[in-house]
This record gives C-alpha cells, sequence and structure tokens, in this order.
C-alpha cells in the first residue's frame, strides 16, 4: 500500500517535470487516420539440446485496433508446438500450446501518460516487453533469467516516455497487478512494480531499472537493471539485463554485428549479422525444485552462445547458433536452426505507398 | 518492527531518490530551455521546415527503433499511423519522437 503511493507520487513528479520540458507543436503533422493492423510472427526452428532435438513451430499474432485520436487496442496470442521423439524412438509429438500474452487497452490522455488496463506484459527490465518476438530477438534461445517476475500481469499501468533535456529522454511505466495466470498451480498473485529509464539519443545509450514487490503471504522483492547501446559509427548493438529476486538471480549480455562494412561479398555480407551473448543464473530462495517449476534452470548455469542471422528480405532471416552451457547439473551443448518472419496486413483502407 | 523499519527507510531513500531526479531533471530543462545545447543530435527544439523535420525524423527513427529491432520498411501512412501508435506505447517513445518519425516514414 505504501509503495503503491510511492508509484503514484513518482507519476506525479514525472508528469510534472515532463510539462517543464520544451515539446514542440507538431500535431499538425497528423493527416491520417490509423488503420486496423494484423501484424505478429512466424517462427520454425530446431533445437539441439545435449543431443535431443526439439522441433519448435509457433506463430503469435498481434492485433491493434486504433480508436479515434487516443485510443488502442491492442492483443497477441502465442500458438506453438513442441515435438520431440520419444527417447524409445518413434515419430515426433508433443503438445501445442496456446496463450493470450497480453489483451489491453491503451488510453493516451496526454504526451506524457499512457494508461493501460487489461493485461499486459509485465515490465520487468526490457527483454519481455521489447526483445521477446522471434524476428527481433538476436538468439533464438530465451535467456536464462527470462522467467524471473515476466509473468504476464493483470490490472492497470500508466507509462509515458518524455525528454527532460536536450540529451535525454525520460521512460517510466508503473503498475498494479490483481491476478496473474501461470505461476504454476496457484494462478493468482498481486504485485506492484515498476520500471524507470533514461534513453540518450546522442550517444544511442539507454540505462534504466526495474523494481517489483509481490503482495502475497511472503512480500517478496525484484529488482532489475538494463542497459541498451547502438554505435552511430558502426553497425553495432548492445545490450544486457540483470536480475535479483526470490527465483534467484542472474544476467545477460549480448552483441550483434551487422557486417556490412565488410569490402567482399558486400551484397549477402550486408544482410548478416554475427550474434553472441553470456549469460548466467543462479538458484535463489525458491531451490532447485520451485526453480524447475517456473522454467528457470534447477542448478547455477552459465552459457555462451554464438549465433549468425541472414536477412532474406525486411522481416525474414534465417538463424543458426551454438551454445554451449555449464551445470552444476551437467554441461550440454545448444545448437539453434530455423527462420523467423515478421508479417503485417491491414485490415482496412490505407494510403499510397510513401 | 524490524521489518517495519526497514520498510520506512526504503520508502525514505525512494522519496530521497525521485526528489533528486526531479531536481536534476527540471535543472536539465531549464538548461535546455536556455539554448545551451543546440548542437545536440536529437536535441528537443522547435523544428518547423520540412526538410529539417524529415532530417529530424530520420535520426530519430534510427535512433528509437534500433533500440530494439533493425530498421524496417516504409509502410503506407494509415499503417505507419497505427505502428507509431503501438509503439508508443510498447517502446515508450516520446510524442514529438513519434510526430517527427511518423512524419519522415511518411515522406
Amino acid at each position: 500500500m505504501i509503495l503503491a503511493d510511492v508509484w503514484v507520487l513518482e507519476i506525479l513528479i514525472l508528469v510534472s517535470t515532463g510539462l517543464a520540458a520544451q515539446i514542440p507543436d507538431t500535431d499538425k503533422l497528423e493527416t491520417d487516420k490509423p488503420v486496423p493492423i494484423l501484424t505478429g510472427s512466424i517462427g520454425n526452428f530446431s533445437f539441439v539440446t545435449g543431443g535431443q532435438n526439439l522441433i519448435d513451430s509457433q506463430i503469435n499474432p498481434i492485433l491493434l485496433v486504433p480508436l479515434g485520436d487516443n485510443w488502442l487496442i491492442e492483443s497477441r496470442a502465442e500458438f506453438e508446438g513442441q515435438f520431440q521423439r520419444p527417447l524409445g524412438g518413434g515419430p515426433y509429438q508433443g503438445p501445442v500450446t496456446k496463450h493470450v500474452d497480453y489483451a489491453q487497452i491503451d488510453y493516451i490522455p496526454s504526451p506524457y501518460v499512457t494508461i493501460t488496463a487489461g493485461r499486459f506484459l509485465t515490465p520487468f527490465g526490457i527483454f519481455n516487453e521489447r526483445l521477446y518476438p522471434v524476428w527481433i530477438r538476436f538468439l533464438q534461445p530465451d535467456p536464462l533469467i527470462l522467467p524471473i517476475n515476466t509473468v504476464d500481469s493483470d490490472g492497470v499501468m500508466l507509462r509515458g516516455g518524455f525528454p527532460v533535456n536536450g540529451k535525454a529522454n525520460m521512460n517510466y511505466a508503473a503498475y498494479v497487478s490483481a491476478t496473474s495466470i501461470g505461476i504454476g498451480s496457484v494462478d493468482s498473485e498481486r504485485h506492484v512494480g515498476g520500471r524507470m529509464g533514461f534513453f540518450f539519443p546522442g550517444p544511442r545509450l539507454e540505462v534504466g531499472g526495474s523494481g517489483q514487490r509481490t503482495l502475497q503471504d511472503a512480500r517478496k522483492n525484484a529488482f532489475g537493471y538494463h542497459i541498451g547501446w547502438q554505435s552511430s559509427k558502426l553497425p553495432l548493438s548492445m545490450r544486457a539485463e540483470m536480475a535479483r529476486s526470490y527465483e534467484g538471480s542472474g544476467y545477460w549480455i549480448e552483441g550483434a554485428y551487422r557486417l556490412s562494412q565488410v569490402h567482399f561479398w558486400q551484397k549477402a555480407m550486408r544482410r548478416t549479422e554475427l550474434v553472441a551473448r553470456a549469460q548466467g543464473y543462479y538458484v535463489g530462495e525458491i531451490g532447485s525444485d520451485g526453480a524447475a517449476n517456473l522454467d528457470l534452470p534447477s542448478a547455477d548455469t552459465r552459457e555462451a552462445d554464438f549465433g549468425l542471422n541472414y536477412f532474406l528480405r525486411d522481416g525474414l532471416k534465417g538463424i543458426v547458433s551454438y551454445g554451449r552451457q555449464f551445470s552444476s547439473a551437467g554441461n550440454a551443448n545448444q545448437w539453434s536452426f530455423g527462420f523467423a518472419y515478421r508479417f503485417l496486413v491491414p485490415l482496412g483502407r490505407v494510403g499510397e505507398q510513401p | 518492527m524490524t521489518t517495519t523499519f526497514r520498510a520506512k527507510t526504503l520508502i525514505a531513500t525512494l522519496l530521497c531518490a525521485l526528489c533528486a531526479l526531479t531536481l536534476a531533471s527540471s535543472v536539465f530543462a531549464g538548461s535546455s530551455a536556455k539554448g545551451k545545447d543546440a548542437s545536440a543530435v536529437a536535441a528537443v527544439t522547435q523544428i518547423n521546415d520540412t526538410d529539417s523535420m524529415r532530417v529530424a525524423g530520420e535520426q530519430r527513427f534510427h535512433a528509437n527503433c534500433g533500440r530494439c529491432h533493425a530498421a524496417p520498411q516504409k509502410f503506407p501512412p494509415r499503417m505507419m499511423a497505427t505502428i507509431l501508435r503501438h509503439m508508443r506505447v510498447r517502446a515508450t517513445i516520446t510524442d514529438q519522437d513519434r510526430h517527427l518519425i511518423l512524419f519522415y516514414m511518411t515522406q
């Protein structure tokens, strides 16, 4: 309750701070009414871990329905099939799951605030909200710490971004979730939390932190930090996260380098991206069994991954990667192959292509 | 008792941090208003003419969109309007950046 008050206070401060910043009047630019869109991604991957092959096929449609000038309804679903051969041999078989990742309505009452209600992706760190789609992520295997405090939230959220001066933008999100689905067999959880970050457009540097407090019988705090950087001189992107919570702690750091500056085979090289990730997870108070229930490693684990992405066209890429996992439960190699595709379909009449 | 004390200490620390943040932001906003930093790459300044808006929009397009993904192609204006509204919420880009990127992407 007290922390909730703190978040409300934070929002008020942020809004008042934003009002002090200099915002140009560019409303006159917008003459084209937005049209509903069906977008999303399709992926088909083969993950070979310790010699065991897993075929993962998924489609993640996103529906965007703008209403008037200030409203947006958005929803993403996930349909995923994971197929393996039984240990004794035989044809591939496995479950096909479906899940609504988010179904939310956004109201934008001012340039500084967006009010979101419904089911939304929990803004803890940046991967869950912004980097999860298969066509966006550098490497297809999830980071080890992804399950930490990123279960979907059902509630209300305030968020936004505004310039604080000529060199920095601030962004924030604060939320209250009354019910979450997917925590083991309990299927219910209350938590409050928020994220704050600064983006410096000049050096293209983003830093921020997240916090969450679980309001169940055992009140638990979780903290996370993130950083992202894109070089303006090299086709290089770096980003990292760390998290510390009851469920455990860990980090990941990854980078991508587009070979557009290589002087030979330029047509192919500018479509090629080298990627790498280093990460670690350390089991928390939840214990090995609890960690495994949340899809976290059941033992302290470190992992290094290297990969190559080849962009066949805008939104379509082929991927291959190799990773080595070091764990007290046993080391393993992990190979992945496949493709990821982003689609975008208007659900109405659109204007001319610029 | 100890837990309550820790909670109060945590809240007091948060409040102090927020006050410091607000003060710093206000100082920065004030210095911007005085025009001390006109050379910033993506400076928050009044942009009126079409060419400047296009250049600023392109800069902000690469800076903001590159935070997460490779630069996408341009789409028809009504689709871009929806995409930018979605990105404003998802990526918490500023309202001004959204306007300028939309202008650049629909030229």
